[in-house]
């Protein structure tokens, strides 16, 4: 904003507000100016001999530098409770694969490996559904469509976890069991990705459901990222003679690219952290399968589950460590994203962006 | 010029195909918001009863029971997140808004999109080390801390938005009257975004009330009545999700009956929030 005027200017009002403290200062001129009557009866804040504006400054800047401080707490918090499990197995603890608390036996790579592979999954379902949407909103569907489309991925994004989880434990898996994962088994059975037994309460669930909750916010980012593509972009490429995909294609999502990147990778940052619903659907069995319909375990996971039962300290330590980790490589994930965001979007306001 | 025909169909039939396949994709989106909806109406209304709304849980295998405990725990917890959250997050707002230009507002405004992006779980873990563990025992301010921590930036951040908003033009017409700056940022600036920092704070509440991660080893959950803020308390995201999880057919009647009350007061807050607001916002302050 920068244009904010400096308050030490002496107005008419302000010198009324020293009329309290004017001997000490020696301006007793001040009060002959008439204009300053109102400030007579001026009520009791305005007499304060403390500099109110300085003190609200103070008083939000607190407020501002508390944020630092919540995430300086976090960090701390994690390292110094996570301490004890990486002094026991250092680096070792994400390459182990043996889970067993009862022992004092803490390798989290099946939660790692579960971690990565509903994440990326969850990807492959939603990047070509969310761009499907974030191109037709913006660039093909007729204007009275746009408004309930937009607004029907906006709700889906309002939907809290545990309502997804719910909804798939009872709706989901058995649409899946019964329908999808015979077909999926009958005709890419032979990649080995998909096998049976099915289980149900599998990865390939998790999966899907978490493609369902990032959707929307892949959708939006990228219509965002559309929409700040210049129109004369659109309108030399129709004016060459392209037909309406190829102006999408060469003319818009060619230089879109960068923000979409962004918004998917955005979208990898809300996977990985998912917790409730993948908690509810994937089986929660630290094992590391080569079929996507066994169960799996994934790090927010296991810290939802077993962070209760979790009585001795090394066990404890152990899955703050997982936290930690989480909380790392979203932290990474997200920042990476945003800057590729930013580098489309930015010089654009933000009331000229989206539908 | 036949080849030149037979590339101008491939053309128009790809770019036809195109269109179909995304409106496909699109719609594909849009069911899928229609069945967890219809689904929710559907096993929702019929497990919503009158004892669900105003009895405690009955014992474990017992048939009946309800979740008042957890509607009013859900709303304690609330209420102590946004005692604590409120000021942190609007004042970090302000400040933002009206002083931050300067490299310590650029730090807080990354570290605001920062902690937005933190999982909540990890809050979860960290509410946990900073008020349970201290204390020696679970409580509903455990789980109020966690959420007010959710709340803060995004607060901070629309807040900021909002003020942003309003044209220097009219903080430069209060000091103009010799206006103080903090009374202009407090009675001219935030009266003038009222409307959109009242969106916010909404926008806020339905975001954290439907968080259950951070409330699993904070408030815990309860099956008796407790209005302590210092005790374990229920609180609805985590009642559904215990229920859920449970073995027992009424039980999961049950947790489908807390997930469309949930569904309904968080979409309720959020759309009322944008048809009520949206035009005020874009008339009031632009």
């Amino acid at each position: 904003m920068g244009a904010a005027p400096d308050r030490h200017i002496p107005t008419p009002a302000n010198r009324g507000l020293d009329q309290n403290t004017s001997k000490s200062m020696g301006s007793s001129e001040a009060p002959k100016i008439s204009l300053v009557t109102r400030s007579q009866k001026a009520p009791a804040w305005s007499r304060s001999i403390f500099n109110l504006d300085s003190g609200f400054k103070g008083l939000m800047l607190v407020a501002g530098i508390t944020v630092l401080g919540i995430v300086g707490l976090i960090i701390a918090e994690l390292l110094q409770r996570s301490a004890l499990a990486w002094q026991k197995f250092g680096f070792q603890f994400f390459t182990g694969s043996a889970w067993d608390p009862v022992s004092g036996e803490f390798g989290a790579l099946p939660f790692v490996f579960g971690t990565i592979v509903s994440s990326i999954l969850a990807l492959i379902i939603a990047v070509p559904l969310a761009l499907a949407v974030a191109v037709f909103v913006t660039e093909m569907c007729p204007p009275l469509l746009r408004k309930p489309i937009s607004f029907a991925t906006e709700l889906l994004a309002a939907i809290p976890s545990i309502i997804y989880g719910v909804w798939a434990m009872f709706i989901l898996i058995p649409m899946l069991r019964g329908h999808i994962n015979p077909l999926l088994i009958k005709y890419l059975g032979w990649t080995n990705l998909f096998k049976v037994p099915d289980y149900g309460y599998s990865m390939f669930a998790a999966g899907v459901v978490v493609a369902i909750m990032i959707i929307p916010i892949i959708s939006s980012i990228s219509r965002e990222v559309l929409a700040v593509v210049p129109q004369h972009q659109r309108e030399a490429a129709l004016a060459l003679g392209a037909t309406r995909w190829e102006m999408i294609r060469m003319g818009v999502l060619r230089n879109a690219r960068a923000g979409i990147v962004g918004a998917i990778i955005l979208g990898l940052g809300r996977a990985l952290g998912e917790t409730m619903a993948v908690t509810l659907v994937i089986g929660n069995s630290p094992q590391i399968a080569k079929s996507l319909l066994a169960p799996g375990y994934t790090m927010a996971a296991v810290i939802a589950n077993e962070f209760n039962e979790a009585t001795d300290e090394l066990y404890r330590s152990a899955l703050i460590e997982i936290g930690l980790a989480l909380f790392v490589v979203t932290i990474v994930v997200n920042i990476l994203a945003g800057l590729m965001v930013w580098t489309v979007t930015r010089g654009v306001p933000a009331g000229a962006r989206g539908q | 010029m036949a080849n030149n025909g037979f590339t101008q169909l491939r053309r128009t039939l790809t770019n036809h195909l195109a269109t179909v396949v995304a409106a496909t994709l699109s719609a594909l989106v849009v069911s899928a918001l229609v069945a967890i909806f219809a689904f929710l109406a559907i096993k929702g209304a019929t497990s919503l009863n009158w004892a669900f709304l105003t009895q405690t849980p009955k014992p474990v295998g017992e048939v009946g029971g309800g979740m008042a405990n957890a509607l009013i725990g859900s709303v304690i917890i609330l209420l102590i997140a946004s005692i604590l959250g409120l000021p942190v997050g609007i004042g970090a707002g302000i400040y933002l808004a009206e002083y931050g230009q300067n490299r310590l507002g650029q730090a807080i405004r990354f570290t605001a999109d920062v902690l937005n992006g933190v999982p909540s779980i990890v809050i979860g873990l960290v509410a946990y080390g900073l008020v349970v563990y201290q204390q020696g025992h679970f409580s509903a301010l455990a789980g109020g801390v966690a959420l007010a921590i959710m709340m803060v930036p995004i607060l901070a951040r629309t807040t900021e938005e909002m003020l942003r908003l309003v044209p220097t033009a009219v903080r430069e017409a209060a000091f103009g009257l010799g206006i103080p700056q903090w009374r202009t940022t407090i009675s001219i600036t935030l009266a003038t975004a009222r409307a959109g920092i009242i969106t916010g704070i909404m926008l806020a509440f339905a975001r954290v009330a439907g968080e259950t991660a951070p409330l699993l080893f904070t408030t815990l959950g309860n099956q008796f009545w407790s209005l302590s803020p210092n005790q374990p308390m229920a609180a609805l995201p985590l009642q559904i999700y215990v229920y859920a999880n449970s073995p027992y057919e009424d039980w999961h009647r049950q947790a489908w009956a807390g997930a469309l009350l949930l569904i309904i007061m968080i979409v309720g807050t959020t759309s009322i929030v944008r048809f009520v607001f949206r035009q005020r916002i874009g008339g009031g302050v632009r």
